[in-house]
């Protein structure tokens, strides 16, 4: 095994990883949106709104990831027109993979405030009401900061499993971590050597996650 | 002050409030007492609507607050609510907790709400814990925070639902005195208790409630010495 590979090629890896990161950052922000939106709608006073939430959960829950993306990147374009991915920013196959890892992780985030929020205790409402808040004052002010507290260790979880799910996006040939070492390893024939140095790569980042989760999450113990 | 008439609510097949009529004039102390289950609870509920009765309606100073068309989270300040688990809010110091409604539902200023906050707070004797979170406070304590938030807000009545029924005994005194010097000063409250002491002391009208009616209302010193409903007797003879 050519360790020294690794040394010469090290800087395909970080190219790799600050693509992963980028999908990272994308798809986590448009499944917390997306998710707290979808969350809202599960608790709603209406029906065919919690109908449609609960829909939408159990299609992106209910099928696989890796098919999503390849839905995404394949399959839309036949209707849509070979296009719809093209931007000026990102290679289309990373587009199309941040947009189908956010659609999912907004499935699961949904999921996350929903439980936050009906876990804050119902009487916190009722005092919000009886003193003349609105509903809408009373989910801004007194629910959500509270609810916010609670999602937080969960939503650092999702965070990192999204991070290591960027890594199914190669199957449509965004170039990033998991996609630069499959190719450099076909190139040397030293898969060994490029698969230990990607795991050492995403290991490093959910380590630094990790810590991070874990700082907030006694940040917010204390202030309890 | 309040009125309610005709009060029905349920709860899916449960028959919760079965037809209240009562009348609170103002400045007037109302305990209500009854087992648990009887329904005391929800007709407090009712008065701010915190429940929608199914039928009847409540008046406050004359106007319906059940008819529609009202803007409820305006009419609910009318009525300032302690609950049982007094309910502050956590991520809030007890100043926060006390100047919330003042500036978000009042809109009155920063500066004059904590002003109108420090006043409440001396109130029930809390002034040095404006700073302080609810957990950092006794149960007692909380309590009367419980209160000034209420009181800060100026309300045309008062709704207790068992304010000392979470309380370790030794804290039930602080919140009930705090209580008593709202009466002395000719708040209108409606209580629903299990201290019958403090109803004795304090109450105008004693309501005895049961199965979702009121089956007797009186002076404390006639329902106490010689109440005239069996069920009325039967109950005080368990707790008193």
């Amino acid at each position: 095994m050519n360790y020294s590979l690794l040394l010469q090629h090290y800087d395909l890896l970080l190219i790799g990883a600050e693509l992963t990161v980028v999908m990272t950052v994308g798809s986590v922000t448009l499944g917390v949106i997306l998710g707290t939106v979808l969350g809202l709608m599960r608790l709603s006073a209406y029906r065919p709104v919690r109908w449609l939430a609960g829909l939408y959960l159990q299609i992106f829950r209910g099928t696989p990831m890796l098919l999503q993306i390849c839905f995404l990147y394949f399959a839309l374009p036949q209707i849509f027109g070979p296009t719809i991915w093209s931007n000026p920013f990102l290679p289309d196959a990373a587009l199309a993979g941040i947009v189908a890892l956010g659609l999912n992780s907004g499935a699961y985030i949904a999921e996350i405030i929903r439980s936050g929020i009906q876990g804050v205790d119902v009487g916190q409402t009722e005092a919000a009401r009886a003193l003349g808040l609105s509903h809408f004052q009373t989910m801004e002010l007194v629910v959500m900061p509270q609810a916010f507290r609670r999602v937080i260790p969960p939503l650092c979880n999702e965070f990192i499993v999204l991070l290591k799910d960027t890594s199914l996006v190669s199957a449509i040939g965004a170039k990033e971590l998991m996609y630069q070492a499959r190719a450099m390893g076909a190139k040397y024939y030293e898969y060994f050597v490029f698969m230990v140095g990607a795991a050492i790569v995403y290991f490093c980042l959910t380590f630094v996650l990790t810590r991070v989760s874990g700082y907030i999450e006694r940040r917010l113990a204390v202030s309890d | 002050m309040i009125k309610v008439s005709g009060l029905h609510k349920h709860f899916g097949a449960n028959h919760v409030l079965k037809g209240i009529d009562l009348e609170v004039p103002q400045g007037a102390v109302y305990c209500i007492i009854g087992p648990s289950g009887s329904g005391k609870s929800t007709l407090l509920r009712c008065m701010n609507l915190l429940e929608r009765p199914d039928k009847g309606h409540v008046f406050i100073d004359g106007k319906d607050i059940t008819a529609a068309g009202h803007d409820v989270d305006l009419l609910r300040t009318e009525a300032g609510m302690v609950f049982q688990r007094f309910n502050l809010f956590p991520h809030m110091t007890v100043l926060g907790n006390v100047t919330l409604a003042p500036v978000k539902v009042r809109k009155i200023p920063k500066k004059d709400a904590e002003k109108q906050a420090y006043e409440v707070l001396r109130r029930v004797g809390l002034e040095e814990k404006a700073l302080a979170y609810p957990r950092q406070l006794s149960g007692g304590q909380q309590q009367r925070v419980a209160i000034a938030r209420a009181l800060v807000m100026k309300p045309k009545l008062f709704l207790f639902d068992e304010p000392t029924s979470a309380l370790d005994p030794e804290l039930v005194g602080e919140v009930l005195d705090v209580m008593k010097d709202m009466a002395k000063e000719g708040a209108t409250m409606v209580v629903v208790t299990h201290e019958m002491q403090f109803a004795g002391e304090v109450a105008d009208e004693v309501v005895f409630m049961d199965e979702g009616a009121i089956v007797e209302m009186g002076p404390p010193g006639v329902m106490f010495s010689r109440p005239e409903n069996p069920r009325t007797k039967a109950f005080l003879d368990r707790i008193l």
